[in-house]
């Protein structure tokens, strides 16, 4: 499990390979508070390579969701395969969240 | 075939992730059954046993959680309990309506409860049996009828 942070022009994408569970969700949220901190305002969280998340980790990217918007920025998500999409769907998360098929499609869409 | 699996576990959430791999792979691989298996059933026993070490533990470390899982041919059934005092299922508000999507926390036991055909808690509230419905291969049985051998390519 890795939260692997990269830049691409203004859009700082973290890309969670493996699962965001329970055991994982403070680190994913360590990393992105971080980067807000250093002052960037674009998240993308590509998805491509995560298994599974659980209502943990759900929670984990409502709240980053909550702390990036109070500091005037804005973050998104990519990629979620179709388990992960009826996960998001089931608790209407999908209202919730900006979420792009693609990590391409994510990064144009800031 | 049928199968029973039970572990004692340390009240640690570290131990979550591989015990659910493990009851995961133990299981029957038809896609159909796969998927339900993946999904539904592998996010439905991470909530349990998270809600069981947090909640219903406390996070005590000196405390474990029971759990048994029961492989049958139509059907996973899993029981995940706490040595907690228990608590009231029904009072967990519902985590979709819009004053409550915002919020951190509170899915667990509705993604138990959307991903399970039953879940049923002791009078206590301190165990929770999860029950998942499986397809059946189109003949009923997993393996292929006495005296007939499987096509080959």
């Amino acid at each position: 499990m890795a939260f692997a942070v990269s830049r691409v022009g203004e859009v700082t994408v973290v890309d969670v390979d493996g699962q965001l569970i329970v055991g994982n969700r403070q680190e994913l949220k360590q990393k992105v508070l971080q980067e807000l901190e250093r002052g960037a305002r674009k998240f993308l969280i590509d998805f491509t390579g995560t298994g599974y998340i659980d209502s943990s980790g759900l929670g984990v990217l409502v709240s980053l969701s909550k702390k990036v918007r109070e500091q005037g920025g804005e973050l998104r998500l990519s990629s979620l395969n179709e388990d992960l999409r009826t996960l998001f769907e089931l608790t209407k998360l999908d209202t919730l969240f900006r979420i792009a098929g693609s990590r391409e499609e994510g990064l144009s869409s800031f | 075939m049928e199968r029973q699996l039970v572990f004692e576990l340390p009240n640690d959430l570290r131990y979550i992730e591989e015990t659910v791999d493990f009851v995961v792979s133990h299981c029957s691989t038809c896609d159909e059954v796969a998927r339900k298996l993946r999904l539904n059933f592998r996010v439905s026993l991470v909530e349990a046993l998270s809600n069981a070490m947090i909640y219903g533990n406390g996070r005590d470390p000196s405390k474990r959680v029971h759990v048994e899982v029961f492989l049958g041919e139509g059907s996973v059934t899993a029981r995940v309990t706490d040595e907690g005092a228990g608590f009231d299922p029904g009072v967990v508000p519902d985590p979709t309506v819009p004053a409550n999507v915002c919020k951190d926390s509170g899915r667990g036991l509705f993604l138990m409860r959307e991903l399970m055909d039953e879940v049923r808690y002791n009078a206590r509230g301190n165990s929770v049996t999860l029950i998942l419905h499986l397809p059946l291969p189109p003949n009923g049985s997993s393996k292929p009828p006495k005296g007939k051998k499987e096509a080959s390519a």
